[in-house]
């Protein structure tokens, strides 16, 4: 009898799981928008072969880093492909606009934002993306994303916004 | 070029009336500050000036840490320049030394007649008069301080300087502000729906130069301050930043990074030629002028982590000059070439603070107390440093002397307000 419960338990979630995935799809967009701050999982969101003209939408558009680095982690390698792929199968021109948090000097953050850019152009270029459609712009401290001086507005503000 | 926005909206009798956007709060100051008695000055006019002087040259002298004014409530009586005074009495108040002033006007000219005299030695040390426009009382009140300081100190008075800041009201609203040296008469010299920062003054003090994202990137502008005539002179792709003008006035250091890196260069203002001084892969920025003009001071990274080197102008040989803390950035060198002043971080502290460190001994020592401290900017006298610093949740300006004794706050009432740079004393 428990191990019959526990089947049909069992089955009804399966059930269940399958519906959300299911509404869950027809959501995808917002679900991606929302989720502007997490890393990772929007890359396998993505873009597959038919899906180009719509995918950058679709794609995380902001990507994060360490303080005082430029160094492009795997998860956000995993997003930039995605990106690659979107801008090769659909070319636009896109600005790569470099943040730091408001921590150290000025015109240092300058440079570091545009470190952060290149570095996401180089990538991007590697991957197959003609570097004539980006352009980097940084702009420092200037423009946080999250106003405070808090660890957790710092992680949101270094970052490159892909526009 | 699309000239978008420039409102130039700057005038001293606008500025007269509008309110200080700043007020000192003094938060340290020496241990023995000189007492001086500001007499109450005579006023041979009529009706009531706009302008307190006695009041304004007190205020300049405590903000200096080294003078404490007795309190005019206190004092026996009220001399005039030319009156006995009788320094027996103001020795007991416990006053070293007396300052007594009078005003007059004639032909909408005001004229000052002011009197120092010495206590200790029982005798007049100067008596001088200065004359000047309604307009420009302050700046008598801040003559007689320059006086008064210089006498006793024997170091140059700095209450007649200028700061420029830039003010942000909000992501889309920001001022490039010109004001007295003690944030009293700001006046508007650049409003922009975009950031600006980086200002510097010429040598001689009638110009600026700085960093304007007004053309959608950063690009360096040159800008008179009388005339408010501005200029763009540089409008590279990449970076377009940290000007600042060489010790002669011919030429502006600068980090561009179009050839694709971060590179130090300078510009001849006079032949327009851009000269490139550093060739690294690493981070080189924010420039600063040794005081010879033989060599550049600047931050960069290529050991890792941000750190100063200074680079000779002749050889292009770079030395590292800071070992000390994870994060040293944003160099400047004290006029007497002695020290270097930076923002630091301890790698104890994890804080950013303004330290100073002896060039020739290599010594660091930790100037502020506040947080996120940045953007020193030293008094032509070497007396003091300005820098910008965040106090309740606010970009503010707060102020050092060198020696760490003396401490205040400019604190803002509107924006928040950054990259202040001092003047070169301008008479």
């Amino acid at each position: 009898m428990i191990t019959k419960a526990f089947k049909q338990t069992m089955g009804l979630a399966c059930v269940l799981a399958v519906l959300s995935g299911c509404s869950s799809t027809s959501t995808q967009e917002d679900a991606a928008n929302a989720g502007g701050v997490t890393t990772g999982s929007a890359a396998t969101n993505g873009v597959n072969a038919n899906d180009n003209l719509d995918g950058l939408a679709n794609l995380q558009s902001v990507v994060y880093f360490d303080f005082d680095q430029s160094m492009l982690g795997s998860e956000t390698r995993a997003i930039l492909i995605a990106h690659a792929e979107a801008l090769k199968a659909a070319p636009r021109s896109v600005r790569l606009q470099g943040h730091a948090d408001e921590r150290g000097s000025r015109e240092y953050n300058m440079a570091l934002g545009e470190r952060r850019g290149n570095a996401v152009r180089d990538f991007l270029v590697l991957q197959g993306v003609d570097s004539s459609l980006l352009e980097t712009i940084s702009y420092g401290e200037e423009y946080p994303a999250v106003l405070g001086s808090f660890e957790k507005a710092y992680e949101q503000n270094r970052r490159v916004e892909i526009k | 070029m699309i000239n978008r926005i420039i409102i130039l909206c700057a005038s001293l009798l606008l500025s007269m009336t509008v309110l200080a956007e700043l007020e000192i709060q003094i938060t340290q100051g020496v241990d023995n500050p000189t007492s001086i008695a500001v007499v109450p000055f005579g006023w041979q006019g009529k009706g009531k000036l706009p302008e307190n002087i006695a009041n304004i040259t007190a205020s300049d002298l405590e903000r200096s840490g080294l003078f404490r004014p007795i309190d005019p409530d206190n004092l026996l009586d009220l001399p005039r320049p030319g009156d006995k005074v009788f320094y027996r009495d103001w020795s007991i108040l416990g006053a070293e030394y007396i300052l007594t002033g009078n005003l007059e006007v004639r032909n909408n000219q005001y004229f000052l007649k002011y009197e120092l005299h010495d206590v200790f030695a029982q005798k007049k040390a100067f008596s001088l008069t200065v004359e000047a426009g309604l307009s420009e009382l302050r700046a008598i009140a801040h003559f007689v301080s320059d006086k008064v300081y210089e006498h006793i100190t024997g170091i140059k008075g700095v209450f007649s300087t200028k700061i420029i800041y830039v003010e942000a009201i909000n992501k889309d609203s920001y001022k490039l502000v010109v004001a007295d040296a003690d944030g009293e008469r700001p006046s508007v010299l650049v409003q922009s729906k975009h950031p600006m920062l980086s200002p510097n003054w010429s040598p001689d003090g009638t110009s600026v130069t700085y960093v304007s994202f007004e053309t959608g990137r950063p690009a360096i502008f040159i800008q008179n301050i009388r005339t408010q005539a501005r200029e763009q002179v540089t409008n590279f792709r990449g970076l377009n930043g940290a000007p600042v003008w060489s010790p002669n006035g011919k030429k502006l250091a600068m980090v561009l990074s179009k050839d694709g890196n971060p590179e130090i260069y300078t510009l001849d203002l006079k032949t327009r030629m851009f000269t490139r001084i550093t060739k690294h892969f690493s981070i080189d920025t924010e420039p600063n002028w040794a005081r010879d003009g033989q060599s550049i001071i600047f931050t960069s990274n290529r050991g890792g982590k941000p750190q100063i080197y200074q680079v000779t102008l002749a050889s292009g040989r770079v030395e590292r000059l800071t070992f000390e803390g994870d994060y040293n950035a944003r160099p400047r060198v004290s006029p007497d070439g002695k020290s270097l002043i930076m923002v630091h971080r301890s790698e104890r502290s994890g804080t950013f603070h303004i330290a100073s460190q002896d060039i020739a001994t290599g010594d660091l020592r930790i100037l502020t107390e506040t947080h996120l401290d940045e953007s020193p900017t030293i008094a032509p006298n070497g007396a003091m440093l300005l820098y910008a610093t965040r106090y309740k949740g606010k970009g503010i300006l707060a102020a050092v002397s060198l020696d760490a004794g003396v401490k205040y706050r400019l604190p803002s009432k509107k924006g928040d307000v950054r990259e202040p740079a001092w003047s070169p004393f301008l008479y």
